[in-house]
């Protein structure tokens, strides 16, 4: 055996012998590979996030809200989703953080530092909806691969930054610029340096909306660790995917962004309905941009036990990508009969909205409550799954709750 | 000239046959050391992983869950645990359920885009356990409310 192999194998060896586990067919692991030790951190306490949001993977991190856990006005980080394509970036120096702009569409490339950001652009503050396109995917049936997010992929937090418009100005822009493209500092979880774990962005139209930020707040603070620190782009009310985490560069495209993520079947649906299961092929398949109306009742949790009382106030938050809601009706008897609900307007355009009514029940025993959110255009939410798409994407059947009048 | 040239040569060669002889000592002390270091455990792990034998320990199958990884107990599990949990987590394989040619599909595309070796004989084991432990379930359109945790509000 030649000594190069035997280290190597020795080498694998001893990591399993390290991992407590043993390693079949190292020889068939590529060489440079380093086999997933798992990590003892918590992520609770790493990211200091509430003990009841659900863990749904921990490499790369994935975790959700419960429906509840979401009645805060504006979502603090405790009870905001992680989506994680790759690795969490480590040993961030803020102090050396730039960003580059880039691209076939600039006049020519630029780099800012992020203190340049802070001091030569003024800043904004908007309240944001971001939800994950695969938000309720473990409902579709036949089942779409991926994370199986249930209701609680969604957060509307305060984001601070600066307009990536105001940027893109001081950058200089060519004419035939068509979408931005983003990168950021979180490595592939095959630890490869020269694969991206996701570059996504959003058409030049979307870019120089008010509210799209470059942002390095959140909530008044710097964002946290899992959600971006210490850039991160935000283009609320479109796939939270499309709002890039650890972001050190922006590329100015004059085609539809390619990165890792836009093409293929990531993020996008079928161009035309399809039957459930149907194949589907990659040409078929359009890009995801404004999410669906939907909504969720934050209060009360399900399975709420009445006793001497028949009346339930009830509340949550509605949104409908880039359009506003205009009604959120509740249902106790399974649809057949609605009831408006108190809309509140939102902070700002993107934001969600809030919503309240007293419900009142005409006698004891189990019930439900729907919520059916319309939105500016006039769709509902459907009660049933909607479309069915090979990836699982927008499911945004209306939210219920149960009660028991007793 | 000719003569200064020669000279040069000839240090040359020497100053090559110094680094040659220096590098040939230094791996030489390498190879010593690391015959010493490593111990016997491990080159007989190694003769494990070449003869293809996996120990999962009996005491971590708790109600037919491997409890390290969450993985169903079932023929195929320790292939599985090695292919499928070394990029990502387990729970990203048991979170998901598909059909044969679903679990497929899934292999190629980590393949293709996301560096997964090739899985050679091993990937029948492996599609079988995933299509038998992880497979589909028929939900309908809409599922009724389960796992309904009950509390008294007024409390």
């Amino acid at each position: 055996m030649k000594r190069r192999n035997f280290l190597k194998k020795a080498s694998l060896g001893s990591m399993a012998t390290i991992m407590g586990i043993d390693i079949v067919h190292a020889a068939a692991i590529p060489k440079g590979y380093i086999p997933l030790l798992f990590q003892d951190n918590d992520p609770y306490k790493l990211f200091g996030k509430d003990e009841e949001m659900t863990l749904l993977n921990d490499k790369p991190w994935n975790m959700e809200a419960k429906a509840h856990l979401l009645d805060d006005k504006v979502t603090p980080s405790k009870y905001m989703f992680i989506r994680n394509n790759g690795l969490v970036p480590k040993n961030i120096d803020v102090s050396k953080w730039t960003i580059v702009f880039d691209g076939e569409s600039i006049k020519t490339p630029k780099t800012y530092t992020l203190s340049e950001l802070k001091s030569k652009f003024k800043h904004y503050t908007y309240q944001l909806t971001l939800e994950c396109g695969g938000n309720g995917r473990s409902e579709f049936n036949p089942p779409a691969k991926g994370n199986q997010w249930t209701v609680g992929a969604v957060s509307c937090a305060n984001w601070t930054g600066v307009r990536l418009r105001d940027v893109l100005n001081d950058v200089g822009v060519k004419e035939d610029a068509v979408y931005i493209g983003y990168y950021g500092a979180d490595l592939h979880l095959s630890q490869d340096p020269n694969k991206d774990a996701i570059s996504r962005g959003v058409p030049m139209s979307k870019a120089l909306m008010d509210e799209t930020l470059l942002a390095f707040q959140m909530n008044g603070e710097d964002i946290p660790l899992a959600h971006g620190y210490p850039l991160r782009l935000v283009a609320g009310g479109w796939p939270a995917s499309a709002s890039g985490k650890w972001i050190n560069r922006i590329s100015i495209r004059n085609i539809v962004h390619d990165g890792v993520k836009m093409t293929g079947t990531a993020y996008r649906v079928p161009c035309k309905p399809v039957a459930p299961g149907e194949k589907v092929t990659d040409e078929d398949m359009c890009i995801i941009e404004s999410m669906p109306v939907k909504s969720l009742i934050t209060y009360p949790k399900s399975g709420a036990v009445l006793k001497n009382k028949r009346s339930l106030e009830i509340r949550g938050h509605a949104w409908a990508g880039e359009l506003a809601v205009s009604k959120v009706a509740y249902s106790i008897d399974f649809g057949a009969s609605w009831i408006d609900c108190k809309l509140e307007k939102a902070t700002n355009r993107l934001a969600w909205q809030h919503f309240s009514a007293t419900v009142n029940f005409p006698k004891e025993g189990y019930y439900e409550i729907w919520v059916r959110a319309t939105d500016s255009n006039g769709l509902h939410q459907p009660m049933l799954l909607p479309g069915w798409n090979p990836k699982g994407y927008l499911n945004n059947a209306c939210h219920r709750i149960a009660v028991k009048v007793s | 000239m000719e003569p200064e040239k020669e000279e040069f040569r000839s240090q040359v060669k020497l100053i090559y046959r110094y680094l040659v002889m220096t590098l040939v000592l230094i791996a030489a002390v390498f190879i010593g050391v690391v015959t010493i270091l490593i111990p016997k455990e491990i080159n007989s792990e190694y003769q494990e992983i070449v003869t293809n034998e996996v120990n999962i320990d009996p005491s971590e199958i708790v109600d037919g869950i491997h409890i390290p990884t969450g993985f169903q107990e079932g023929d195929g599990l320790p292939i599985v645990i090695e292919a499928c949990t070394a990029c990502h987590s387990a729970k990203l394989v048991t979170q998901n359920r598909a059909t044969r040619e679903g679990w497929i599909g899934m292999i190629r595309w980590m393949q293709q885009t996301q560096n997964l070796w090739d899985l050679g004989e091993d990937e029948e084991a492996i599609v079988k356990y995933l299509a038998t432990y992880y497979a589909p379930e028929q939900k309908g359109r809409r599922e009724i409310l389960t796992n309904i945790e009950w509390y008294d509000l007024d409390k």
